[in-house]
């Protein structure tokens, strides 16, 4: 149980990439596929989150600032860790860019096909090359 | 200059494809030039560091002055500086084989292709200059944005092909990123010696495996290694000619460098080689690719398809020099990178003439073409000869090398199925080879008799570029020695 609640958010990150991942693989529906990629995208970014917090820290700002405060050692253990949350930002941005291209990849293949579902696609192209 | 090349080689062409809107929205046809003068400066740029490393040393170059561990760092070693000749290079002789093509196939959105064209090879360089594990990932998803959307623009399935692309890199970007995370979490760094410094101790740590996994597998969906490579044939036969001579000749050779990087320089090769048998695993993976590339590449019925599979069955060759994990081998895999790289550009450029020529990429299109283009078939010819590894063509060297390599790993298996799939290839390659030279003219039993064939060869920009590959292929078979003992031996990893 202890292994459960004390690891709770890395559970939820695995559980929401494997949904993402079946979407993903198994969907026939581009758009389905889509939104499990997005999800997908976002269980890692819960991920990174999780690995830059600690618990009754604060943010990574040194608050005494003036004077001789700052040249004291910063103690470490009383910050949270700011990097993997500014990955995140650029990963953010990526998957943000990549989402875009997908769906303008989706409208050209509904224009052309006139339907998201795989099968249909698949169905037309093969009758396509019968004629 | 020479002490900034490492930021410009990347600087220049990621301002000149932005520069690329503007002036296209002024003036269309000042792109091409642009992009040639924009390209050709990248291939200068990455001679000299080719030079300056191969006189001083390992360039460290970091970017605004921060120290290694915290900030993003330049590194560029023998190995580093070998790919990025090969990447500037190609670059400049595709976008130089551009021309026409665009024009033909798609005259409405030049400015677009070219300034996603820079941004791919902007990618393609950041990839293999950086040396910091999530720069990567950064440089990584830029040059597949870019690839999705050049695929895109081509003829009949292009964006179904481009959006299952899409959706398999994301799997292989998005496991390279937990990979970061989870060498993050073990080590608290990102910089790849500083990770190779600190990993060593903790290789029996279950987070540094679980990491290792995730590079090696998102890596190879990145560079389409047998079984994952299903995205490959469709977008490399529907994608624009320039885009699949461009993508299949650079993007799956600088896969396989990203994952010697991870193998070799992140991990070390004790950790990857004898602690896993990973090497071992890649090895038989490979092997498959060698043998399904093969029999697949024979079953096809169009050019651009076939030339697909045998580029699967060529990374298998690659990926094969680096499993058996001694010099020879080693060698043998970064020579093939070059010669294949050189050889893939080839084929796919002569294929992308015939289609432009004749508008179809049939094997039964090829027929008799010999008459009408000459030039193109005889350097065709000289590519597929040298994919096949006949000795006076630079393929031949490579692939001597790594039979080498797999003899003297004691891996005997591996060299008899090296050769079984050159025969392979060798099948495929004759099938086109016979129609191109040797197949009966149609015409020939209505009784017309021999139909006159007008000589029509591919226009000069086209043909120069192609020309150039088969020379390429030609002489640095010959220089295989020089190349080996000027550069590659430096880049093999201590231990093998």
């Amino acid at each position: 149980m202890e292994f459960i609640i004390g690891k709770f958010n890395y559970w939820v990150y695995i559980i929401l990439m494997m949904i993402g991942f079946y979407a993903m693989i198994a969907k026939s529906n581009l758009v389905k596929k889509l939104v499990g990629m997005n999800i997908f995208q976002t269980a890692i970014i819960l991920f990174f989150i999780s690995i830059g917090s600690k618990k009754g820290v604060t943010i990574p700002i040194i608050q005494e600032g003036a004077g001789d405060a700052v040249n004291q050692a910063v103690n470490s253990a009383r910050y949270m860790n700011p990097l993997p949350h500014v990955l995140m930002l650029t990963a953010i941005v990526v998957m943000v860019s990549t989402f875009g291209v997908a769906l303008a990849l989706i409208i050209m293949i509904f224009r052309k096909y006139k339907t998201l579902e795989e099968d249909e696609i698949l169905e037309s192209l093969r009758s396509g090359e019968e004629n | 200059m020479t002490a900034q090349a490492p930021i410009l080689i990347i600087i220049i062409p990621l301002i000149a494809s932005f520069l690329n809107v503007i002036i296209g929205l002024w003036r269309k046809r000042l792109c091409y030039p642009l992009v040639i003068i924009t390209l050709g400066l990248s291939v200068i740029l990455s001679i000299s560091i080719l030079n300056t490393v191969i006189i001083q040393g390992v360039i460290h170059y970091r970017l605004g002055g921060w120290e290694p561990p915290w900030g993003i760092e330049y590194v560029i070693d023998h190995l580093n500086a070998f790919i990025l000749i090969i990447v500037s290079f190609i670059s400049f002789t595709i976008a130089i084989y551009s021309k026409r093509n665009v024009e033909q196939e798609f005259p409405e959105k030049t400015v677009y292709f070219y300034t996603i064209y820079l941004l791919l090879v902007t990618g393609l360089l950041g990839i293999t200059i950086t040396g910091d594990v999530f720069n990567l990932y950064v440089f990584l998803e830029i040059t597949s944005l870019a690839v999705y959307a050049l695929i895109a623009i081509g003829r009949d399935k292009a964006p179904l092909a481009s959006f299952n692309y899409l959706i398999m890199g994301t799997i292989g970007a998005c496991f390279y990123l937990l990979g970061v995370g989870y060498l993050y979490i073990a080590t608290g760094s990102l910089n790849m010696a500083d990770l190779g410094r600190l990993l060593p101790d903790l290789y029996h740590s279950k987070a540094v495996l679980v990491a290792f996994a995730f590079f090696v597998v998102g890596v190879a969906i990145k560079m389409a290694l047998f079984p994952l490579h299903v995205w490959l044939p469709d977008a490399y036969t529907y994608a624009p000619s320039t885009v699949s001579a461009f993508a299949a000749s650079t993007m799956t050779k600088v896969g396989v460098y990203v994952m010697i990087r991870i193998m070799f320089t992140v991990f070390e090769p004790r950790f990857s080689i004898v602690m896993l048998p990973s090497t071992e695993i890649l090895g038989w993976v490979a092997s498959g690719a060698m043998i399904f590339g093969g029999i697949l590449a024979i079953a096809q019925t169009d050019v651009k398809r076939m030339l697909s599979y045998i580029l699967i069955a060529e990374v298998g060759y690659i990926v094969i020099g680096v499993s058996v994990a001694n010099r020879m081998g080693f060698t043998g895999a970064l020579l093939h990178i070059l010669f294949d790289a050189f050889t893939m550009a080839c084929l796919f450029m002569a294929a992308g003439a015939v289609m432009h020529k004749t508008g179809e990429t049939s094997i039964h299109g090829f027929r008799r073409l010999h008459r009408r283009m000459p030039l193109t078939m005889a350097a065709f010819s000289i590519a597929a000869l040298s994919a096949i590894g006949v000795p006076p063509f630079a393929g031949f060297f490579s692939k001597w090398y790594l039979v080498l390599g797999a003899i003297d790993a004691g891996k005997w298996i591996f060299a008899v199925l090296l050769l079984l799939s050159s025969l392979l290839i060798a099948i495929a390659f004759f099938r086109v080879i016979e129609n191109i030279y040797f197949a009966p003219s149609d015409h020939a039993h209505n009784g017309v008799g021999q139909e006159e064939i007008v000589r029509d060869e591919t226009p000069l920009s086209m043909l120069v570029p192609i020309l150039t590959m088969a020379a390429g292929i030609l002489i640095l078979g010959f220089f295989s020695g020089k190349i080996v003992s000027a550069v590659i031996q430096f880049t093999v990893p201590g231990g093998f």
